[in-house]
C-alpha cells in the first residue's frame, strides 16, 4: 500500500491514523520514507499541514514534514518562525518516535542551530539543544551528534554553566570522530569558562591523543589551548607526547604551534621579564589565534608558581622579601598575589598586616572527617565501576571478529606463544 | 701557629717585618713598613702598636714566611731601594682577595716535580699569578730549567714572557737556540737511520726501542703530538707485558701534558690488564694517572677513590706528572666533595695509607678533620687559605670553585641534619658568613631537596620538616585514583575511537 500524498488532507489523514500504536508507528515510517522525495520536493504545500498535526502526537509525520520544511534555504522573514515551530516541536514531541528517524531528527536540530547563528540569538536554542540531546541519546555516555552544536551554542550565548552540565556525563560511544573532537574541543573551552581547568586539560588532552590518521585544526587549536591550560593549571608543560599518541600529532602538532612552545618554554626559566617581552613581541600571533586572554593568564600565574615555590622554603617571608624573589614590584601587590592564591585555596598562609610577614602553613586537612571518609569511599566505588567497564570492554574485544581477524592476520609477523589461543585467520 | 707574642716582634727589622706580613691590620703594617728602615722606629712603632699585634692571629709557620722573605729580598738585591718595592708588592697583595699572607712558595713546589711538568707548572703560575713578582720568579725558575732541556720552542715562549724584565741574563739565547736545534737535527737524522736500519732487518726488539728513542727525542724537544704517535707506534712491536707497560706509562705522560685525558683513561686500563707484570710503584703511578682523567672529567667520587687507593711507594716516583703532595690534596678535597660521612672516615681518615700522603700537607689534613668534627668555621678557613695556591695548581685550578661548593653544600646540610630547629644567627657564624648570604644559600638547597626544612625569616630560624606520612600516602592515594579514574577513562575512548575507525573501514568493504 502506498501513501497517499497527493494532497496535505490525505497525508494529515495517514499520519493521525498511524500514529497510534507502535506497530503503526513503524508501517507509517517506512510509508514515509517511500515517498519522502515527494515530500521534500513540495515542501512549501506540506507546510501547511504542520498546524494540523499534534507534535506530541504524530511527532514521526511531524518530523518529516517540519525536515522537508527546513532542508531548503529559508527566507530570513521566516527563520522567527521557523525556530519558533523546531524549539516546540523539541519540546514536545515523543521519544519513541523520534528515535526511528534519528538522521532527520539531527538535521532538524543543525537546522535549528544555523537559523538562532543567524538571528544572532544563540540564547535561544541553548535549552531546546539540551532537551534534544537527552531525547535523542540512548544513555548518557553515548556521544550525539547534537553534542558539538549544543556546546557551540553554550559558548556563544556564554551559557559555560548549562554546558558544563552535560561534561559531567562520561562519554566513551562515539558515533563520528569530529563530532568527539568538536565535543572535546568546545567542552575545553566552556570549563576554561568555569575555571575547571583539570577537566579542561583532559578534554584538550583527549583531543591531542586521540587516533587520528591525518592532522586536522581542531588537533591544533587544542593543542595551543592544552600547552596554555598546563601553564596556567599545572605550572609546568611537558613536551613529550605520551607514546598512545598518533604518529601524525607528535610530528606535526609542535610545528604548527611553535610560539606556544617557546612560551612555555620561556615559563620555565621562571624569569616573568623575559616571559613578558616574549608574550610582547608575538602579542599579534597570539591574538589570531585568539589566545591572548589565555596567554595573559599563563604571565600571571607564572607570579602565583614563584610564589608557591617559596611555600616549601620558608615558614615565614616579608611581604617585601616575596615581592623581590618573585619578581613583583610592590609588597602591596605581592599582598594581593598571596591573598588570591588562599582565597583559591592554593596555598595555606596567613598574612600578618602589622609587620607586614606572611605566615606558611602545612594544609590543615587531616583526612579524618566524615566527609573525607565519604569522599574516598565514593572514590572507590566509581574506580570500581570504572575497572568494571574495563573488563567488560575487554572481553567484547577478545570476542570481536575484526579485532580477531587483524590480530589473526598479524600473527606472521610477532610469533608469540601468547597468540597461540588466537586463531591463525579468523574467516568471516 | 696561634696569636703572636708580641714581646717576640722585636728581634730584628726583618723578622718583625715578617711577622707582621700577613697581618690583616693595613693600618699597622704601613706604619711600620714606613718605619723599617730604622730599626729604632721600628722598636718604638712595634711596641705602640703591640694591642693591635695581640688581636692579629695569624695561621702561620715563621720559617716558610721567613724563608720567603730572604728569598724576596734576595731576589731584588737585598738594598734600601727592595723595601719600597716590597712595600708595593706588600700593598698589591693586600689588594687580592685572599685572605692568607702564606704566599705560594715557588721554589719549594718546583722542586716537588721534575722534567716537562715542572716547567709547565711554572709557566702556569706566571699566568695565572697577578703578582709580578712572584710571576717573574716562576719565570726565572722556568728558563733555567728549560736551559738544562732542549725545548727550543718552550724557550722562546718564557722569553717572549719574560720581556727582557729579569735582567740581560735571561734574553733570547740565540747561540743556545741554534747550537740545541743543530743538534736536534743531527739526531733526528741519526735516530731515522737507526730505525730504517732495524726496518731493513726486521728485528722488533730494535725497531721498538727505535721508535721509542723517537719520541723520547719528540718529547724532549716539546713535539708533544709526535711524541705521542711515536710511543703508540711501539705498540706493535712490544713482546712482553713489560713493554706494553712501559708503551702505557710513555702515552700517559705525554696525553698528560697534551691535556687529552680521554687517552690517559684508555691508557690507563690497557696498562691495568696486565696485572701480574706491574710492580707497586707503576700500580701507583697508574692510580694517579686515572684519578687526574677522573678529575678533569668532573667525576670527582672516581677521582678521589683512585687517589685514596694509591699506594704510599709512590713517593717521589711520579714527579714528572704529579707529587705525593698532590695526591693528598687532591685525594682530600674530592672525597670532601663527595663523600658521605661513613664513607669520608672509612675511605679517608681511618685510611694507613692516605694518611702518609696527608702528613705531607697538614692543612688539608686538618681540614678534612674539622670537617669530620664539624668544625666548619675552621675547615672553611684552611680552605679559603688553600685557595689562592690551588687556583694555580695545572689540574685542579678549574675544579677548585665547584669542589668548593660541594664542600660548603655538604658542610651546611651536615650542620642542619640532626637538629629540628637551627638559630640562622648562630649557623652565620659557624660558616663565618651574613644571615641573608645563608638564607640565600639555604634556600638554593631546600629548593633541590638537598635539605628537608623550611626557614622562618622573620624569626630567623630553620625548621627542619618532617614528612607527614599519613597525609602524604592520602594524597598520593587520592591522587593515583584520580589520575587512574582519567587515564581509563581517556583509554577507554581511544579503543572506541579505533573501533570506530574499523567499523567505518568494514562497512565500506561490504
Amino acid at each position: 500500500m502506498n501513501l497517499n500524498v497527493n494532497s496535505v488532507d490525505s497525508l494529515v489523514a495517514e499520519i493521525q491514523g498511524l500514529s497510534g500504536s507502535s506497530q503503526d508507528v513503524n508501517h507509517l515510517n517506512s510509508l514515509l520514507k517511500q515517498s519522502e522525495d515527494v515530500i521534500r520536493s513540495q515542501a512549501a504545500t506540506f507546510a501547511s499541514c504542520l498546524t494540523r498535526l499534534d507534535p506530541s502526537l504524530h511527532s514521526l509525520g511531524y518530523l518529516y514534514v517540519l525536515e522537508a520544511c527546513t532542508a531548503g534555504p529559508i527566507p530570513e522573514a521566516q527563520a522567527n518562525e521557523l525556530v519558533l515551530s523546531v524549539v516546540r516541536f523539541i519540546d514536545m514531541c515523543s521519544v519513541e518516535q523520534i528515535r526511528l528517524v534519528p538522521d532527520k531528527f539531527i538535521s532538524v536540530c543543525k537546522r535549528l542551530h544555523e537559523q538562532v547563528m543567524v538571528l544572532g540569538a544563540p540564547m535561544r536554542a541553548v535549552a531546546p539543544l539540551l532537551t534534544a540531546i537527552r531525547k535523542i541519546q540512548l544513555s548518557s555516555e553515548h556521544l550525539t551528534p547534537l553534542h558539538p552544536d549544543f556546546l557551540q551554542v553554550c559558548l556563544s550565548a556564554k551559557c559555560y554553566k548549562i554546558g558544563y552540565s552535560i561534561l559531567e556525563d562520561d562519554v566513551l560511544e562515539v558515533d563520528q570522530p569530529r563530532d568527539f573532537f568538536l565535543y572535546c574541543y568546545y567542552g575545553g573551552m566552556i570549563c576554561i569558562g568555569q575555571k575547571r581547568l583539570a577537566k579542561a586539560l583532559e578534554l584538550f588532552h583527549n583531543v591531542v591523543t586521540a587516533p587520528m590518521s591525518s592532522m586536522n585544526a581542531i588537533a591544533v587549536e587544542a593543542y595551543k589551548k592544552y600547552i596554555l591550560v598546563s601553564l596556567i593549571h599545572l605550572r609546568q608543560f611537558s613536551a613529550s607526547f605520551p607514546k598512545y599518541t598518533s604518529s601524525v600529532a607528535q610530528r606535526n602538532l609542535k610545528n604548527f604551534s611553535q610560539p606556544y612552545i617557546e612560551l612555555a618554554n620561556s615559563y620555565s626559566t621562571g624569569n616573568i621579564s623575559e616571559l613578558e617581552a616574549f608574550v610582547q613581541a608575538n602579542q599579534e600571533k597570539f591574538e589570531n589565534g585568539n589566545n591572548l586572554g589565555l596567554v595573559k593568564q599563563v604571565v600571571s600565574s607564572m607570579y602565583k608558581r614563584n610564589i608557591q615555590r617559596l611555600t616549601q622554603t620558608y615558614l615565614t617571608l616579608s611581604l617585601q622579601d616575596i615581592a623581590n624573589t618573585a619578581q613583583i614590584n610592590t609588597p602591596k601587590e605581592a599582598e594581593m598575589h598571596v591573598l588570591e592564591m588562599i582565597e583559591d585555596g592554593e596555598i595555606y598562609a596567613t598574612i600578618n598586616q602589622k609587620d607586614g610577614m606572611v605566615r606558611f602553613l602545612e594544609d590543615p586537612e587531616q583526612y579524618k572527617t566524615c566527609e573525607m571518609i565519604e569522599h574516598i569511599d565514593s572514590s572507590i566505588q566509581r574506580i570500581m565501576k570504572l575497572s568494571k567497564k574495563l573488563t567488560t570492554m575487554d572481553e567484547s574485544m577478545s570476542c570481536d571478529p575484526l579485532y580477531l581477524s587483524k590480530v589473526g592476520r598479524e600473527r606472521q609477523r610477532y610469533d608469540f606463544d601468547d597468540f597461540d589461543s588466537v586463531p591463525q585467520k579468523f574467516n568471516l | 701557629m696561634g696569636p703572636i707574642n708580641p714581646s717576640n716582634t722585636i728581634v730584628s727589622p726583618t723578622s718583625g717585618w715578617r711577622r707582621l706580613k700577613s697581618c690583616r691590620d693595613q693600618s699597622t703594617l704601613h706604619r711600620v713598613l714606613d718605619g723599617a728602615t730604622d730599626d729604632r722606629k721600628l722598636r718604638n712603632e712595634t711596641l705602640s702598636c703591640k694591642e693591635t699585634l695581640r688581636n692579629c692571629a695569624i695561621m702561620e709557620t715563621e720559617e716558610e714566611a721567613s724563608g720567603q722573605m730572604t728569598d724576596e729580598i734576595y731576589a731584588n738585591g737585598g738594598d734600601g731601594e727592595a723595601l719600597s718595592q716590597q712595600q708595593q708588592q706588600q700593598q698589591q697583595q693586600q689588594r687580592r682577595p685572599i685572605i692568607s699572607g702564606e704566599q705560594l712558595d715557588i721554589e719549594a713546589y718546583a722542586a716537588l716535580y721534575t722534567d716537562r711538568t715542572k716547567i709547565s707548572r711554572l709557566i702556569f703560575i706566571a699566568d695565572k699569578c697577578d703578582n709580578v713578582s712572584m710571576q717573574l720568579e716562576a719565570l726565572r725558575m722556568a728558563y733555567d730549567e728549560i736551559k738544562k732541556g732542549e725545548n727550543t720552542q718552550l724557550f722562546r715562549e718564557v722569553v717572549q714572557k719574560i720581556d727582557g724584565r729579569l735582567g740581560p741574563n735571561y734574553g733570547p739565547d740565540s747561540g743556545w737556540m741554534d747550537a740545541v736545534d743543530r743538534r736536534a737535527e743531527q739526531r733526528k737524522e741519526k735516530l731515522e737511520n737507526e730505525l730504517n736500519a732495524y726496518r731493513t732487518n726486521l728485528i722488533k726488539e730494535s725497531i721498538r726501542m727505535g721508535y721509542n728513542d723517537f719520541g723520547e727525542f719528540y718529547y724532549t724537544h716539546g713535539a708533544l703530538g709526535d711524541a705521542f704517535k711515536n710511543y703508540v707506534r711501539t705498540r706493535d712491536y712490544c713482546t712482553t707485558a713489560k713493554h706494553i707497560i712501559h708503551m702505557c706509562l710513555n702515552a700517559i705522560l705525554v696525553s698528560i701534558e697534551m691535556g687529552q685525558f680521554a687517552h690517559v683513561t684508555s691508557y690507563v686500563s690497557k696498562a691495568e690488564q696486565n696485572k701480574n707484570d706491574l710492580d707497586p710503584i707503576t700500580i701507583a703511578k697508574l692510580q694517579c694517572a686515572a684519578g687526574l682523567a677522573h678529575l678533569e672529567a668532573k667525576k670527582y667520587k672516581h677521582a678521589a677513590r683512585k687517589f685514596l687507593e694509591t699506594a704510599p711507594e709512590l713517593g717521589n716516583n711520579y714527579s714528572e706528572v704529579i707529587a705525593a703532595q698532590d695526591v693528598a690534596t687532591y685525594g682530600g678535597l674530592c672525597a670532601l666533595a663527595s663523600f658521605d660521612r661513613a664513607e669520608l672516615k672509612a675511605k679517608v681518615i681511618d685510611n694507613i695509607n692516605f694518611r702518609n700522603f696527608l702528613e705531607l700537607v697538614p692543612e688539608v689534613r686538618e681540614l678534612i678533620h674539622d670537617f669530620y668534627s664539624s668544625h666548619y668555621a675552621s675547615c672553611l678557613d684552611y680552605l679559603g687559605n688553600l685557595k689562592a695556591n690551588l687556583l694555580l695548581d695545572i689540574h685542579l685550578h678549574d675544579h677548585v670553585e665547584m669542589l668548593y661548593t660541594q664542600i660548603r653544600n655538604k658542610a651546611l646540610i651536615q650542620y642542619t641534619h640532626p637538629f629540628v630547629s637551627v638559630d640562622l644567627n648562630m649557623m652565620a657564624n659557624a660558616f663565618k658568613t651574613t644571615v641573608a648570604g645563608l638564607q640565600k644559600e639555604l634556600e638554593a638547597l631546600i629548593t633541590d631537596n638537598q635539605i628537608q626544612a623550611r626557614i622562618d625569616s622573620h624569626n630567623k630560624i630553620l625548621y627542619a620538616r618532617h614528612a607527614d606520612q599519613r597525609k602524604a600516602t592520602f594524597q598520593r592515594v587520592l591522587q593515583t585514583g584520580v589520575e587512574f579514574d582519567r587515564d581509563v577513562r581517556a583509554m577507554l575512548l581511544r579503543a572506541n575511537l579505533i573501533k570506530h575507525d574499523y567499523n567505518l573501514k568494514a562497512s565500506r568493504k561490504i
